[in-house]
């Protein structure tokens, strides 16, 4: 499973981003978060949700081999990052994210939190395309 | 401090200083904050006497405990002031995301004095906070700006700013935000042009605390699935507040032809539905908000074409009825271009329908306006609010408001001036509602409705949410002259301690009003967030105690207050309604002072609406009694 982004529905408050904040760092503060949304005004007036889809591009190009896929996301082993931040610079949807008081750089580990909070199912569970193969 | 971010920042642009406070405890434990905290640093620091544009004249940025945490729509900014519009206290709230951006941030608290010498915006990022040149940005529309300061500073910026209008001291100037969020009323971007101030654009990285986050994100989880199982949630988030115009002009309360009527002919061609078949191209929604209001869209007309948010109900009431704006693109233009000068929508639909019925009666003249003006004149809208804005021509007399363009006007136009003490009078007309005609008449900042919506008592009786009340079968009937009862009082005083309670706690107060989601939640979250045990009763005491300051403050502030100033326009005792489903009804001014007596009695409050010593101590505001007594205010 994956998660999806339905940038119609998306109105821009945010619960999503306080959300993940509160469950994976526990702290409300959603500068934390570990996915984004672009607001695009005054034109064209619409949002566009930035989340992991788990490409896998960061894994790809960490020259630590640091990031492993675990259970279907994609996760930064701290004992073997070194924190050069490749990733973050590489990752087509900008959600590498380096965090003030900290080494090693974070990402979306499939907790699914902000789609289980978002009250506009602008995020959602889907197939991802490899098990629909499968 | 748990809930608060614990800082009270203080800007003198005078002397360029900035000075950090710890967050007073008696401050937080007797006015909880928001409104709260405005009307006690407004009544205790502001030098009696001054000016509104005075630079020691405050504005304030106040949050409240629940602004910024995980809970529906903690979105709320308040601002506060004294009052460009009528002289005592203001204040005025907006929602997006710039409240919650300063709790991160780290400040529950802005308080700008003093005047910057050039052209300035106030910059904030964490700790680093600086007075900064804005030369590049003045005369720009809010829009304009906002979006030039987002692409200097960064997306993650969120930023307030000021168009033309509060550069140029207009009286209903607005404080604009997100593009399409206002600080509507009151004219606190007047205040803050007053102060050479462009901007503020703040980013916070940080956290608030939170006494039990864990039982407080799963109460805020709690909280948005049963606001999404309310009846009302389907039928009210489409449309947003511009579902009511149907419901309005249904039971003759729509504003029209500057209050001449209360029903327009063409409401379906300016409703809600009309927005999402002819504008919309998104919900735009306020910091976690799951009711999104703004519904984002493009508006083409042959005045020009342009993205807008909105238009939402107060707009449409005040351009679709009071200036009779026949299409919702024409009605959305008209907001847009308001937002981009900085212009309250309201007042300026309310200076706009009397300047045109001035035109009418031969009050105002062609060479004084510069052009013919008339009802359903877009270009006539258009022109007079450029005039406004720049303070040009007639628009110098127009930017005065209301109240001060029919004194300095006369000739009979103070009796269709539609105002109280000052403040232009927003999207409900009531001459057969009078239980919402003495909401407005005691409103703390004027003809606003924001303090108590009762309505319902005067149409239907009684009522548990407006969703459910506009939801019901409604069809156009001549309406039964509706009853003032001592009731009226205690409606009014009822909404006015609920309602107002949102604005000190900093979060939206839709959900309870409109949906019908249960005000207990509130107190649980407040309790759980800040770790101090509190029950809706206690936190509604603390409301009434805000309501008697604001009061005081404009007591103090404004000489010779009186009942005199609790009076509505001749208009509406004297006029009957034209046509519609009110045809025929007024109000008699016999009813509006028995109305007030009940009133002022339910308060504790003397004759004349003053405070008595007695109620002021029994709600804890014994520094106000001593600042009475010193001044002589009791009598």
């Amino acid at each position: 499973m994956e998660l999806k982004a339905i940038h119609e529905n998306c109105s821009g408050c945010s619960t999503c981003l306080l959300a993940c904040a509160i469950e994976n760092f526990r702290e409300v503060n959603p500068s934390k978060s570990l996915l984004c949304i672009e607001a695009r005004f005054p034109a064209p007036g619409d949002y566009r949700i930035h989340l992991c889809d788990q490409c896998g591009v960061c894994a790809d190009n960490c020259p630590e081999d640091a990031i492993q896929l675990k259970n279907g996301a994609y996760i930064v082993d701290p004992e073997t990052c070194t924190g050069c931040m490749i990733c973050v610079e590489v990752c087509p949807h900008d959600v590498m994210f380096e965090q003030k008081n900290s080494d090693i750089p974070v990402k979306c580990n499939l907790c699914g939190e902000c789609a289980e909070t978002c009250p506009r199912n602008a995020i959602v569970w889907a197939k991802n395309q490899e098990s629909e193969v499968a | 401090m748990y809930g608060y971010a614990g800082t009270l920042l203080r800007v003198d642009l005078s002397n360029k200083a900035v000075r950090r406070e710890p967050l007073p405890d008696s401050l937080v434990a007797n006015f909880i904050g928001g409104r709260g905290f405005v009307a006690k640093m407004l009544y205790d620091e502001i030098p009696p006497g001054i000016g509104p544009f005075d630079p020691e004249n405050m504005l304030i940025a106040a949050t409240g405990p629940l602004t910024g945490h995980f809970l529906p729509a903690s979105g709320k900014t308040h601002f506060g002031t004294k009052s460009p519009a009528t002289g005592g206290y203001a204040d005025s709230n907006m929602g997006g995301h710039f409240g919650p951006q300063m709790k991160y941030a780290g400040y529950d608290v802005l308080v700008i004095t003093g005047k910057a010498e050039r052209p300035s915006y106030l910059f904030i990022n964490d700790d680093a906070v600086e007075i900064r040149p804005a030369a590049e940005y003045w005369g720009d529309g809010s829009i304009t700006a906002e979006k030039k300061f987002k692409d200097h500073l960064g997306e993650d910026y969120q930023v307030i700013t000021i168009g033309p209008a509060g550069e140029n001291l207009v009286r209903y100037a607005c404080i604009s935000h997100d593009f399409g969020r206002q600080a509507g009323r009151t004219g606190v971007g007047a205040v803050m042009g007053s102060k050479n101030l462009k901007a503020i654009a703040v980013k916070g990285t940080g956290s608030i605390s939170v006494a039990d986050l864990k039982k407080a994100y799963a109460k805020g989880k709690e909280a948005y699935q049963k606001v999404m199982a309310k009846p009302g949630f389907e039928g009210w988030t489409p449309e947003g507040t511009a579902g009511i115009t149907n419901w309005t002009n249904e039971v003759g309360v729509f504003p029209t032809r500057n209050f001449q009527t209360s029903h327009a002919g063409h409401y379906k061609n300016i409703n809600g539905k009309a927005i999402l078949e002819r504008l919309k191209i998104t919900d735009k929604g306020c910091f976690s908000c799951p009711t999104p209001c703004g519904k984002y869209g493009r508006t083409r007309t042959p005045a020009g074409s342009a993205y807008v948010e909105g238009p939402e109900y107060e707009t449409i009431a005040l351009f679709g009825g009071n200036c009779v704006l026949k299409t919702i693109e024409e009605v959305a233009y008209a907001n847009y271009l308001c937002d981009e000068l900085g212009i309250d929508t309201i007042s300026a639909g309310v200076v706009l329908g009397w300047a045109i019925e001035c035109f009418h009666k031969g009050i105002l003249s062609r060479d004084e306006i510069g052009r013919e003006i008339d009802f359903s004149d877009l270009d006539a809208v258009v022109y007079l609010l450029h005039k406004i804005a720049k303070r040009e021509g007639i628009g110098d007399l127009l930017a005065e408001g209301v109240k001060i363009a029919a004194e300095r006007t006369g000739k009979g136009s103070e009796r269709f001036a539609i105002h109280v003490k000052g403040l232009e009078w927003s999207g409900y007309e009531c001459r057969n509602a009078p239980s919402m005609m003495l909401a407005y008449l005691t409103a703390d900042v004027g003809a606003h409705h924001n303090r108590a919506w009762v309505l319902g008592h005067d149409i239907a009786g009684a009522w548990t949410n407006v969703h459910d009340l506009i939801a019901s079968e409604t069809e156009i009937e001549a309406q039964p002259k509706a009853v003032a009862s001592e009731h009226c009082a205690e409606y009014v005083i009822a909404s006015q301690h609920k309602r107002s309670l949102f604005d000190a706690l900093g979060n939206c107060r839709l959900q309870m009003m409109e949906l019908g989601f249960e005000e207990e939640h509130y107190a649980e979250l407040f309790s759980l967030i800040t770790g101090v045990t509190k029950t809706w009763e206690d936190l509604l005491e603390i409301s009434e105690r805000i309501w008697h300051l604001t009061r005081a403050f404009s007591v103090r502030e404004i000489s010779g207050f009186g009942r005199h100033l609790d009076l509505p326009p001749a208009r509406l005792t004297e006029d009957p309604i034209a046509d519609g489903p009110n045809e025929g009804h007024v109000i008699s001014r016999e009813d509006i002072h028995q109305l007030l007596t009940w009133y002022y009695s339910a308060r504790g409050w003397n004759e004349d609406g003053i405070p008595t010593k007695e109620t002021l101590l029994s709600n804890g505001l014994s520094e106000v009694v001593d600042d009475f007594e010193a001044r002589g205010l009791f009598y």
